[in-house]
């Protein structure tokens, strides 16, 4: 285990698995209210972990979600093999989004995904291989 | 730690140990040790489901006794519009309020004025409200407990707004004290309550210093006594002086009616403590993004569906139904009259809805971590089928009370059984 990181868990999640979207990042809330961070994080962590989530369902074929915290972070990795983004300074623009009519129609495409997590981390990196996946990593400070 | 009430009381004497208290409680606030149920204080939400499921008759409403509610020089009843739909739909709900007086009250204090004043109130707090949302109703105890111990981040969500109960009894109280020009000590409000849950919303109030009501009587103890004063009451007794303006509204004791008369398209109104639970999950996890209003009561069907009602929720909820009909628009209030009390803060409560967390493993977190993988070891070298002989509700919870050091693994008759033999 990497160095200070106390608690690690990896979860996986399948694409267009509606019927179980959103169970890894309650679990990962639940880990972390269990912990006994303040609200506060668990709900920015929470928030973060679920755009992500759903990202992956949405437009991915599978992914993996790697929980890692120490005393003064979380840490939420995720790597997806899928579609990939194109252009992510696009992606990251607040509105856009590729989400067909279907996914519209199940109150997601609000083009806020991205700019969400963002919103809710200390810190935040996307890389993307079009074509091949993507890779989040999402860091939450705890104190 | 701050000493909660709790509405209810375990009778060990006629505790068989049954265990059903234990599995239904949706905070997992129980346990069977030595053959005896034991409630766990600050997990315990007041939800009654524990009551309604004991064999025994083990799990007792702490409901003030009727006797008790006649030592006040003036007594008022402040009947949940429930207790009208607890008759046969052709007793006319004005004989029930002369019944009441025949039984001891001195006045009957009519909740559906507030009610209409409140979402007036409502209204107007959540047009111009401009914070996180969805915002949820107030008006259900348990609800607003649970929020408080399993949900401290959605203690902000809860409106600020009186419950219209509470309303009642203040306003009534203050016009009587003028009227009578006597002291607010001589007046006792007693509530008729549909649940336990509102007794500790008298007792022990979440978000204020002291309710405006001074006692509360269960439904199913003072339905007996009234069901025969009613039958006694004829047509010719029911004057003008007794019920003179009468009305009747049912208020927000059936699933929806909250929701319906704020009038807002985007709101849901959910019921039962296991869909409760599902929605302030969707709320936390921010899922529900459509919706800014949430009406939630723990009973299902709403306060109809009470741990202390006589009659099953459906027929009640017909009852009530009829009784809106007959009596719609009994009640009108002055809009202005209410926007002006608004804006003078008459219906806010007084103060913030205070988060009541629960203890985490350990206050350092690198404690707590280890404790949390102790507990993930436990809880993966048990049969998790959840069989409760240990005395907790589930494998997880029980590898948690291990954890906690509040039970041993010897307790498992699987995995303590095979380590001891």
């Amino acid at each position: 285990m990497e160095d200070g990181v106390l608690f690690f868990q990896e979860f996986s999640i399948m694409g267009k698995d509606f019927s179980n979207a959103g169970s890894v990042s309650t679990e990962i809330k639940s880990i972390l209210k269990e912990i006994g961070f303040d609200p506060v994080i668990v709900r920015r962590a929470a928030i973060a972990a679920y755009e992500a989530e759903m990202n992956v369902v949405m437009y991915a074929d599978r992914g993996v979600v790697r929980l890692r915290v120490t005393p003064d972070k979380i840490s939420i990795e995720l790597e997806d093999e899928g579609q990939g983004i194109e252009d992510i300074e696009l992606a990251m623009q607040e509105g856009y989004s590729t989400a067909t009519p279907e996914m519209r129609e199940m109150g997601f495409g609000a083009g806020m995904g991205l700019p969400n997590i963002k919103r809710n981390s200390d810190h935040f990196e996307i890389t993307s291989q079009p074509g091949r996946g993507t890779k989040l990593n999402i860091v939450i400070k705890a104190r | 730690m701050e000493k909660y009430y709790h509405p209810i009381k375990f009778v060990e004497e006629r505790c068989q140990g049954r265990m059903k208290c234990m599995r239904v409680c949706p905070t997992q606030a129980i346990r069977v040790k030595h053959g005896k149920a034991k409630l766990i204080e600050e997990l315990c939400v007041d939800c009654g489901e524990c009551m309604n499921v004991c064999p025994s008759g083990a799990i007792v409403p702490l409901t003030d006794p009727f006797a008790r509610s006649m030592d006040f020089k003036h007594k008022v009843a402040l009947p949940s519009p429930v207790l009208f739909s607890q008759f046969r739909p052709e007793v006319d709900p004005r004989k029930v309020v002369v019944a009441l007086k025949r039984i001891g009250f001195d006045y009957v204090c009519d909740v559906s004025r507030a009610c209409q004043e409140v979402t007036i109130a409502l209204e107007e707090f959540l047009s111009t409200y401009r914070g996180r949302l969805p915002l949820i109703s107030s008006f259900c105890p348990t609800v607003v407990r649970l929020i408080q111990v399993k949900y401290p981040d959605l203690t902000e969500l809860v409106v600020p707004i009186d419950v219209p109960r509470e309303i009642a009894a203040r306003d009534f109280k203050q016009e009587l004290c003028e009227k009578l020009g006597v002291d607010t000590q001589e007046i006792g409000v007693i509530y008729i309550t549909t649940c336990p849950a509102k007794i500790v919303s008298i007792k022990q109030p979440a978000e204020k210093e002291k309710s405006w009501i001074d006692g509360a009587i269960s439904l199913v103890d003072i339905f007996a006594p009234l069901f025969s004063a009613v039958s006694g009451v004829k047509d010719e007794d029911v004057t003008e002086e007794d019920v003179g303006g009468f009305t009747f509204d049912a208020g927000w004791s059936m699933l929806g009616e909250m929701t319906r008369l704020l009038g807002s398209e985007r709101s849901i109104a959910v019921s039962g403590m296991s869909d409760v639970t599902k929605v302030l999950d969707d709320i936390e996890s921010s899922k529900l993004r459509d919706i800014d209003f949430v009406e939630l009561s723990s009973c299902l069907g709403g306060c109809i569906g009470g741990s202390l009602v006589v009659e099953n929720m459906y027929v009640a909820r017909n009852s009530l139904l009829k009784l809106l009909k007959r009596f719609r628009g009994s009640t009108s209030v002055n809009r202005d009259e209410v926007l002006d009390r608004y804006k003078k803060g008459y219906y806010f409560l007084e103060r913030k809805l205070a988060p009541r967390p629960l203890r985490p493993l350990d206050h350092d977190v690198a404690k707590a971590i280890e404790k949390k993988k102790q507990k993930d070891a436990i809880y993966n070298s048990l049969p998790k089928i959840d069989c409760g002989c240990c005395g907790a509700p589930t494998c997880l919870s029980f590898a948690e009370d291990i954890v906690r050091g509040q039970a041993s693994l010897d307790d498992c008759i699987y995995v303590g059984g095979v380590k001891r033999g």
